[in-house]
């Protein structure tokens, strides 16, 4: 049996009202012990809340009960909606941790709960994941839509189509007596299968919308990289000093412009070292701007490392003067250029992302599509073979909605919880 | 006394007699007639596509129908040849008479001892099998096999008329039926269905595209008996869309459609009405007139299989072109039988509350000669595993259509009768009807169920396998040209056989699952899966359902 987990479901407090959540088998007694009564089932009340052994008063709450299984994970639920206060939240919380049988919950534990009961199927679980962690508003919504379900059905969908297709194959196999060649119009669906799956995986992923574009500076060392991210973000984030290679590790700062998550990186200067530390962060300096959806690059313009998103820039505007042409120039001291190359940034950030009404993918997810795809661009004259690149994308889809390959599928989703979230 | 008991002498119960006795079991078969062992009650042939490969398997471990068919054949065809060698069906058409002789002749030479009389209830002491009620007074033994086919309970339809008995003018088991009733075996009702037996003397053979036997000798078995026959013709023809008129007309009378019938039919051999019925939009359906025997002038009509009263039939029948003068000999007719569960079957066919009774055939749910004799030859092996202390044979799906279909029965069960399709195979490109012996050869030498020459037969073949000639051969070819498709479904059985390491608790109490639905406990519990791996093959089984069931499997582990 499972035990009964608690948690404060809603923002960092203090805030005007906060929500504790009780899920398990022992939640409506917990439930009763503090609040005295629970309302019926799908209604709320409101109850006084009181500590279990001493009877101390701690606060006047709304109270929301659901029975296990019509509630969100599946479970026994309480929902104590309280007042916001550090202080009122951490009395609640250590009254529900005094009781047996309950403990504190685990990052991701209510979805995991909710997932394991059959609530949710893994994409959506993936999209209250995402919901969890959404910091903007196009995050937010695109989230939303795939834990309504939208990509499920996309998936069904497909996986219709692969279906059909496959019996096509079987049938010419098993039932075919008359022995001919292979059907065309079978060729045809798989090709026109393969190209939407294809254009699929040609829009935008959703990973830049979760973690952000990732904005990289990038340059010799004192360019000026870290001045410029510390313009940019408004406040003095990286250590600046005239000291060349001061950054050693390269540092993150999440911003949102124009309501479109940024992670905006500044990294170590880019120089042969014989400087162990420094060695090492050249390094990883360099393995970022590999990974830089746009690269700032701060350096000599012919030295610009290659990259589809690059923009040179003539840093330190204010004492080096004119900029060649081509070159943006921009001063962390005068803000100048500033401005200009942010819009440039949050122009071709947008590109990058996946519009806000679209399904987008997740990496997993499209690792998972393009191997269907992958298949069902085989071979097309051998019917055995082919019947067997439909298995194949069928099993890719079965992976991407978890019917297969449960223990990988599981562990691939619910290792992102653990990151302290 | 017996070690072994075989109730049923069709091909299930004729397979399972001769490997237990092959493994060193005494074995007793038991039959309501003598000369019906190994009778071919249907179709006269042998084989088809994923059929033939189950043939060959079976030859693998000395099973005796491929040898019956190669020593019956009147007709061979390789079916599917313009596909892939994965997909290429072996099928000969055998004598009736010759078939069932050669059958008597290699039952005689395993040693099993045929037994005439009716067996009427299991003796069963402490929760095991000790021996059978028969007719003829008590047979104790170790291990019973039950392969009565469509016997047990059995009602055929021709029309209005309903007769109780499997088989044209044979009797019904109905005593032991209430019985396998009363140990909570029995699951429902499905149906099978035959065609019109017509006179070859009065069919017009010039007016009939002919489908010649194949030039090219090959053989069902490996072990080749050196038996030729002359190798006769078989024909094509066709119903038009007066049959048709003339089964729509009568369809108030067919017993399907007035409800007389309430068991479910095979969707992939249906009856003619079922044909005209639901495909109302074709204008015709094929039939191939296949000869039941060298100095026999019956011909099996395949794909015209009815329960319609004599006067349709003989009226639809004379509609078809080369048929407007013919006799029938023998109306067609539906039988209606009692089968298990055999989700109540473990994988060696032994049912899990009952030690010692094994299950085999038809009465598992199958649909087929083949089929019921790969599940006689897992059964007999077993019975005598149970009864002499040996190892169990088990087969799985990554290396054997007769794993495929073990596991597809025992985890999935039946709702129509199932019938052997290379579609089942999700390892389709390795299980190849060439390459059983490389498949099965280690399993079959290990199971001490072999003569000395199949023994030397499966060495040779295993030591040829790592000559350097072994890509000039047939089968070698078929390896390479399959290589790398095989080489990605090696790695995909790993992760199976992962997921095969999660075993669920046969004592795991699917309702305390927290979250499970009552549809999902439902399908749970009633197939019982042994591993995740096969409860991912239960029909309806959620993703999320699996997930809550690896947790609880994995929790209870752990604790």
């Amino acid at each position: 049996m499972a035990d009964t987990i608690y948690a404060l479901s809603s923002g960092r407090p203090p805030a005007a009202i906060s929500v504790i959540r009780v899920s398990g088998p022992a939640a409506h007694v917990a439930g009763e012990r503090i609040a005295g009564s629970l309302p019926d089932a799908r209604t709320a009340a409101v109850r006084e809340l009181r500590h279990p052994e001493s009877g101390e008063l701690l606060d006047e709450a709304l109270v929301l009960r659901f029975d296990f299984p019509a509630s969100s994970t599946g479970e026994n639920i309480v929902e104590l909606q309280c007042h916001g206060g550090r202080a009122v939240i951490d009395s609640l919380l250590a009254a529900l941790g005094s009781m047996e049988g309950l403990r504190e919950a685990q990052p991701g534990e209510f979805t995991r709960r909710a997932f394991e009961n059959g609530r949710i199927d893994l994409t959506e679980a993936e999209g209250l994941a995402d919901l969890i962690e959404a910091e903007t508003e196009s995050q937010r919504k695109a989230a939303l839509m795939l834990a309504e379900g939208g990509l499920r059905k996309q998936i069904a969908v497909w996986q219709d189509r692969l279906l059909g297709l496959s019996a096509q194959a079987e049938r010419a196999i098993d039932y075919d007596e008359e022995d001919e060649g292979v059907d065309p119009a079978l060729v045809r669906g798989c090709a026109e299968l393969a190209a939407e799956l294809r254009s699929w995986l040609g829009r935008p992923r959703v990973e830049p919308l979760k973690d952000g574009v990732r904005v990289v500076v990038a340059g010799p060392p004192n360019a000026g990289k870290s001045s410029l991210l510390n313009a940019i973000a408004g406040q003095e984030r990286a250590i600046v000093t005239d000291l060349p290679g001061t950054t050693r590790d390269h540092i993150e700062v999440p911003l949102s412009l124009g309501g479109i998550p940024i992670l905006l990186t500044d990294t170590a200067g880019l120089r042969p070292t014989n400087d162990m530390v420094e060695a090492i962060g050249v390094s990883r300096a360099e393995a970022l701007v590999q990974g830089a959806d746009i690269l700032l690059w701060l350096g000599e313009p012919v030295e610009a490392p290659n990259h589809p998103q690059l923009i040179r820039l003539h840093s330190k505007a204010d004492v080096r003067g004119e900029a060649p042409e081509d070159l943006l120039a921009v001063s962390s001291v005068t803000r100048e250029g500033i401005p200009r190359l942010l819009e440039d940034v949050t122009a071709r950030a947008k590109a990058l992302l996946p519009s806000e009404d679209a399904l987008a993918l997740n990496r997993r997810q499209a690792a998972h599509v393009a191997e269907a795809a992958q298949a069902l661009d085989g071979p097309v004259d051998d019917i055995v073979i082919i019947a067997e690149n439909l298995r194949l994308a069928r099993v890719a889809f079965d992976r991407l909605t978890g019917r297969a390959g449960v223990e990988d599928v599981l562990d691939a989703l619910f290792g992102r919880f653990c990151l302290g979230k | 006394m017996h070690d072994v008991l075989v109730i049923g002498a069709g091909h299930a119960g004729c397979e399972a007699a001769a490997a237990a006795a092959r493994r060193g079991a005494r074995v007793g078969l038991l039959t309501f007639r003598a000369e019906d062992a190994g009778q071919m009650s249907c179709n006269p042939s042998i084989g088809g596509v994923g059929k033939g490969h189950l043939v060959r398997e079976l030859d693998v471990f000395d099973g005796l129908m491929a040898r019956a068919a190669d020593r019956a054949a009147i007709h061979r065809r390789m079916l599917n040849r313009s596909k892939g060698p994965a997909v290429w069906g072996p099928r000969v058409q055998a004598d009736r008479k010759l078939y069932r002789a050669t059958v008597a002749d290699l039952l005689r030479e395993s040693g099993a001892e045929v037994i005439v009389c009716e067996a009427l209830n299991l003796a069963i002491e402490n929760g095991r099998i000790a021996g059978i009620e028969t007719s003829d007074g008590i047979m104790p033994c170790r291990a019973v096999v039950i392969a009565t086919g469509t016997f047990l309970d059995a009602r055929m339809f021709v029309g209005e008329q309903v007769i109780e008995g499997g088989r044209l003018a044979e009797r019904a088991s109905i005593p032991l039926a209430h019985q396998i009733r009363e140990i909570g075996l029995g699951q429902g009702r499905l149906k099978t269905g035959t065609p019109p037996r017509l006179d070859g003397r009065t069919i017009d053979w010039a007016r009939l595209e002919e489908q010649p036997s194949d030039v090219d000798e090959w053989n069902m078995s490996t072990l080749d008996d050196g038996v030729r026959w002359p190798q006769l013709r078989c024909a094509i023809t066709r119903t038009g869309e007066y049959t048709h008129e003339i089964i729509a007309a009568n369809f108030d009378r067919s017993p399907l459609f007035a409800g007389a019938i309430e068991g479910r039919g095979p969707r992939y051999c249906p009856s003619i009405e079922d044909k005209v019925k639901r495909f109302a939009n074709r204008d015709a359906h094929q039939i191939f007139l296949e000869p039941e025997g060298l100095d026999n002038p019956l011909v099996y009509p395949n794909g015209i299989s009815t329960s319609l009263p004599s006067d349709v039939q003989v009226a639809f029948v004379r509609s078809i072109a080369g048929l407007e003068c013919v006799d029938i000999v023998r109306p067609g007719y539906a039988v209606e039988y009692e089968f298990v569960d055999p989700r109540k079957l473990n994988g060696t066919l032994e049912v899990r509350e009952l030690s010692g009774l094994f299950l085999a055939g038809q009465i598992n749910g199958t649909t087929g000669y083949e089929e019921a004799a790969a599940q006689g030859l897992v059964a007999g092996l077993n019975a005598a595993a149970v009864a002499l202390d040996k190892d169990e044979v088990r087969f799985d799906r990554r290396s054997s259509y007769m794993g495929v279909m073990i596991d597809d029965l025992t985890v999935q069960g039946v709702s129509e009768p199932y019938r052997m399709m290379t579609a089942r195979a999700e390892y389709r490109l390795s299980l190849r009807a060439d390459n059983a012996m490389s498949r099965l050869g280690d399993a079959a030498l290990a199971a001490d169920c072999l003569s000395g020459r199949r023994r030397r037969a499966i060495e040779e073949h295993l030591s040829l396998r790592s000559s350097p000639d072994w890509g000039t051969t047939g089968e070698g070819r078929a390896d390479a040209l399959y290589a790398p498709y095989v080489a990605r479904q090696e790695r995909e059985w790993e992760v199976v056989q992962r997921d095969s390491h999660v075993w669920i608790p046969n004592s795991l109490d699917y309702t305390a699952i927290p979250g499970l639905s009552n549809e999902m406990v439902e399908r749970l519990t009633t197939a019982r899966p042994e591993t995740l791996d096969q409860a991912s093959r239960i029909p309806g089984v959620t993703p999320a359902a699996l997930s809550a069931l690896y947790v609880a499997a994995s929790r209870r582990a752990a604790a």
